[in-house]
């Protein structure tokens, strides 16, 4: 369901975005991209904290901008978290929560309680912000914009102006979120871990233009893309914890497609995990490979090959069973391999990140 | 006591005169220094510097030309006569309405300051919590520039107190309606009553170094919660 419609063009000295972005109406999305790809701006325009000359913007049906209407921010049903905290210095950290739900006009889908509860801020409410530390100071930040209940959540890098301490006790809370909250959510970040952890559906920037829009795996596979992320180039894998080798301190992780084994993490057999695969941790083999130090190697079919951003390297898109694996190797490589679309292939996979 | 009652009188005036002077500026100054903060218009330059003119020019100057245009043949001796008041130098409120725009500066360039210091976000947090930009100015940005309205304050008050050419020129010297404490000290010492002349001096000197320590004192804690 593509509820969220948003058409801007901007073109201010040193600036440029293009976009016209159809966006589903539920989960969490991500507009990836560098810095200066355009994706803040495109937030703030769908906020309504910029103004983009012939926008078009309609939120379920409803049209927030276009040539002869302009809701402004402050009557947009929406909850904004900015990427430092931002939180009122004069008032209390309940002042702050406060402030929003006292204006708020929609039903109270989500209560000041139940935010309170959901950022695990309940013994922080009488201090004021500054006797905060970072992380509690973006998770009031984050509940500050919950107890409005938005029909839209709006985040902007919320992480990255904390140290990576402070990023992993919010992650958590964020996915807490992700898997309680109804209302749509767009968050801004220029970090692939961060998407792995949390999205549903990518939307990847690059100078004020919109690359891709769609599905997570299905943008992240996609050929043309991952010259843009660079080193972080890889596919994410949805699986769940099959087992666990005490001897050898492993986990087996099982995937549509097959089954890798990855360092323990403590995590019970059962548990749904999602992995992200680096495409530069994927190599591949004619031969089986035996007696190597890599212990994952995998069965697949070349799916399709794509230039890389380097002349002598290419992409490599590989079906393991039902999920597709990306592999970055070099152009002479493919030459001895003879790889080409539609060849049967031998995957090893290095390593593995656990995104959550 | 050991001031006289013409002393008091001039004391009492010259409080009467600052407190309302203080007042208005508050409610004049406070939009204009918004306005100086916020606008990204070209008039923002020279807004601020006719504004800031008193900080530079000799009081007599200022009091000559606001005594022109206060006469009943200038704009505002017109205005004020239309209004049924008639031409207001030498009067009161004549010394109210030139304080208001020689201390005028002393109240808009510490709020605007403020107002500046605390920058677009959280006013844009505020909008995205859904308040309008008026209860947003209320209720974010004034309580976020409360210090720079005390300092504003108590600037504009001290400043109107210490007014002296402005008020020889337009208001004169007239005992309980324009004689304040500074043209009061400048009468003792030209009747050669230095004796009383030191007693009102001395209680001016006290009150501009408490109002200072006032400020001084009060900085450090300001930055602290900002």
């Amino acid at each position: 369901m593509k509820q969220i419609e948003a058409r801007f063009r901007v073109d201010w000295p040193g600036f440029f975005l293009d976009v016209d972005l159809a966006l589903p109406g539920r989960g969490v999305t991500a507009l990836f991209g560098h810095s200066g790809s355009g994706k803040t701006t495109l937030l703030r325009c769908i906020a309504g904290l910029e103004r983009a000359r012939d926008g078009f913007l309609s939120f379920r049906g409803e049209v927030w901008q276009d040539r002869s209407t302009w809701i402004p921010a402050h009557n947009r049903s929406l909850g904004y978290v900015f990427q430092e905290a931002s939180l009122f210095q004069h008032l209390t950290v309940l002042g702050n929560l406060r402030y929003g739900m006292k204006r708020s006009a929609s039903g109270k889908k989500i209560s000041l309680d139940h935010a309170v509860e959901l950022l695990g801020i309940g013994h922080l409410l009488d201090r004021k912000p500054a006797s905060l530390s970072g992380g509690e100071r973006q998770r009031v930040g984050i509940a500050r914009a919950l107890a409005v209940s938005p029909n839209l959540l709006l985040m902007d890098e919320p992480l990255a102006a904390l140290d990576l301490k402070r990023k992993q006790e919010i992650l958590p809370y964020l996915e807490r979120l992700h898997g309680e909250l109804s209302i749509p959510v767009l968050y801004v970040s220029h970090s692939p871990d961060e998407v792995a952890r949390l999205a549903d559906h990518l939307v990847v920037m690059d100078g004020g233009r919109v690359l891709a829009n769609g599905p997570l795996a299905d943008t992240l596979t996609r050929l043309d893309l991952p010259i843009r992320l660079g080193d972080e180039a890889g596919t994410i894998l949805e699986a769940t914890i099959g087992a666990i080798d005490d001897d050898w301190h492993l986990a087996r992780l099982d995937f549509r497609g097959g089954s890798l084994w990855i360092r323990d993490h403590d995590l019970p057999v059962g548990r749904k995990t999602r992995v992200w695969v680096l495409a530069r941790d994927v190599s591949l083999a004619n031969e089986q490979p035996r007696e190597s130090s890599i212990q994952n190697v995998l069965r697949g079919q070349i799916d399709a090959i794509g230039v890389d951003e380097h002349p002598g390297l290419a992409l490599v898109r590989v079906r393991v069973g039902d999920s597709l694996l990306m592999s970055r190797v070099s152009k002479r490589a493919m030459s001895l391999l003879n790889a080409e679309v539609g060849r049967e292939i031998w995957v090893m996979v290095k390593s593995v990140a656990l995104a959550d | 006591m050991f001031l006289s009652e013409s002393d008091l009188q001039a004391i009492w005036l010259t409080v009467q005169l600052a407190s309302i002077v203080t007042v208005l500026l508050l409610l004049l100054g406070t939009p204009v220094a918004w306005w100086l903060a916020r606008t990204r218009c070209w008039l923002k330059g020279p807004v601020g510097a006719v504004l800031a003119l008193p900080l530079v020019l000799p009081p007599s100057v200022l009091g000559f030309y606001l005594l022109l245009a206060m006469g009943p043949h200038g704009p505002l001796g017109h205005l004020t006569k239309l209004l049924g008041f008639g031409p207001q130098p030498f009067t009161f409120w004549g010394l109210v309405l030139a304080s208001v725009a020689y201390s005028m500066p002393f109240m808009v360039q510490p709020l605007q300051n403020a107002f500046e210091s605390i920058g677009d976000r959280p006013l844009e947090v505020a909008a995205t919590l859904g308040a309008s930009p008026l209860d947003a100015f209320f209720t974010v940005a004034v309580p976020l520039a409360l210090p720079g309205f005390l300092t504003a304050s108590i600037l504009t008050f001290a400043h109107t107190v210490g007014e002296f050419g402005v008020v020889l020129m337009i208001g004169g010297n007239l005992p309980g309606i324009t004689r304040v404490a500074s043209v009061q000290i400048y009468d003792h010492v030209e009747a050669l009553e230095y004796g009383q002349a030191h007693q009102l001096a001395a209680v001016m000197v006290f009150f501009s170094f408490l109002v200072l320590l006032v400020l001084y004192a009060w900085r450090p804690q300001t930055q602290k919660a900002g």
